[in-house]
């Protein structure tokens, strides 16, 4: 990989890392906006699919889920670009807090501000379930899917490694016989 | 041992065992108070909080804070390394797996039922966020715990974000002036 290249990714992630405020959820609008839109390295899809794995896996979601994606279209070297990116902002920021405003957070405009940007972190995740919703969700298996797996993990019924093996086999359950039939037919034609 | 291996193999624990969100992580800072005498457990409390509302991934900025607190500059880039590795080495690992089987059919069929369930997913985390951001107040019911200041922002930023569809630093940056002009 060229060092343009490298950087791209970086400033990408860069700018992911810095305006995500809550979560490796709360990724996911800028996700959206900068790298799925913007630079198309991924499809909405695949994003869900990293978001899937990262779940049932150990590690920072920040990490992991922009590792899948650096690594989708340029490897190994695209994971570390895109990982390195998403966290040298923090590294920055909070090595800035630490040397020199400890008491950041206890003035009174920071925290007014930060109250008001938290609700729009709220607003933006739940702006980006919209967007998911509308793309993603196109016939009654998938919306039942989808409000299952929302009640499930809102009421903490189950935890959600064995709510994505569940929604994992009912996907397998669903879709094979749908394809099957569906290539019967083209055989049969 | 050199107080940077030590950062760097404590904070490689942390990245390799906290499963679970940012949250499985606040146990091994405040182990971390208490096994090295590094900061107390107050100084943990506070640089927890920080970590919290500063942007960016709470695990970095934990790590980050608490390798300044030890070691200044040096230790902080030691500790957000270390604790970046494990997860990043890992996903590699698991993409290289993972290309075998990508195209086999029954695999898409899985993740066919986990994109929609995905979804629902955030949207609880979106559930959350709402909880942590609008309900402020105390109290038993909703209705006693609704900021309703908050509820209204809230909304007329979903209302445009929906309507808009600008880049989100925008609404980010007008929420901040927003909070402060009428104090959140």
């Amino acid at each position: 990989m060229d060092a343009k290249t490298f950087r791209e990714i970086f400033t990408t992630f860069a700018k992911v890392g810095m305006l995500t405020f809550g979560g490796g959820y709360a990724m996911l609008p800028l996700l959206q906006k900068d790298v799925i839109e913007g630079k198309g390295w991924a499809t909405e899809e695949e994003v869900m699919d990293y978001y899937a794995i990262s779940q049932c896996q150990p590690g920072m979601m920040f990490v992991t889920i922009s590792s899948y994606i650096g690594y989708n279209r340029f490897g190994t070297m695209g994971a570390v670009a895109a990982t390195a990116g998403v966290v040298t902002p923090s590294v920055v920021i909070i090595m800035i807090l630490a040397a020199f405003l400890r008491e950041f957070l206890t003035y009174p405009l920071v925290e007014q501000a930060f109250a008001a940007v938290r609700i729009a972190a709220a607003a933006l995740v739940i702006s980006a379930v919209v967007k998911l919703v509308k793309k993603g969700v196109k016939d009654i298996p998938a919306l039942v899917l989808c409000v299952v797996g929302f009640l499930l993990c809102a009421f903490g019924v189950i935890g959600v490694v064995p709510l994505i093996l569940l929604s994992a086999v009912d996907g397998i359950l669903l879709h094979t016989p749908q394809r099957r039939a569906a290539k019967a037919e083209e055989v049969g034609k | 041992m050199s107080i940077y291996l030590l950062l760097f193999w404590e904070f490689f624990k942390i990245g390799m065992f906290a499963v679970g969100g940012a949250m499985s992580a606040l146990p091994f800072i405040y182990d971390l108070a208490e096994k090295y005498n590094w900061y107390s457990v107050a100084d943990a409390t506070n640089m927890i909080a920080i970590s919290e509302s500063t942007p960016g991934p709470i695990t970095i900025n934990l790590a980050s804070y608490v390798g300044y607190t030890v070691g200044g500059f040096p230790g902080s880039l030691i500790a957000s390394l270390g604790v970046t590795l494990p997860p990043l080495i890992l996903t590699v690992c698991i993409c290289k797996f993972l290309q075998k089987y990508r195209k086999n059919p029954v695999v898409e069929d899985a993740f066919y039922g986990l994109r929609p369930a995905i979804a629902g997913m955030i949207a609880a985390i979106g559930l959350e966020l709402i909880d942590i951001s609008v309900l402020t107040n105390a109290g038993a019911t909703v209705f006693e715990r609704i900021s309703w200041p908050s509820a209204l922002l809230f909304a007329g930023l979903l209302a445009v974000i929906l309507k808009f569809k600008k880049h989100p630093v925008l609404y980010i940056a007008v929420a901040a002036g927003l909070g402060i002009v009428f104090k959140f």
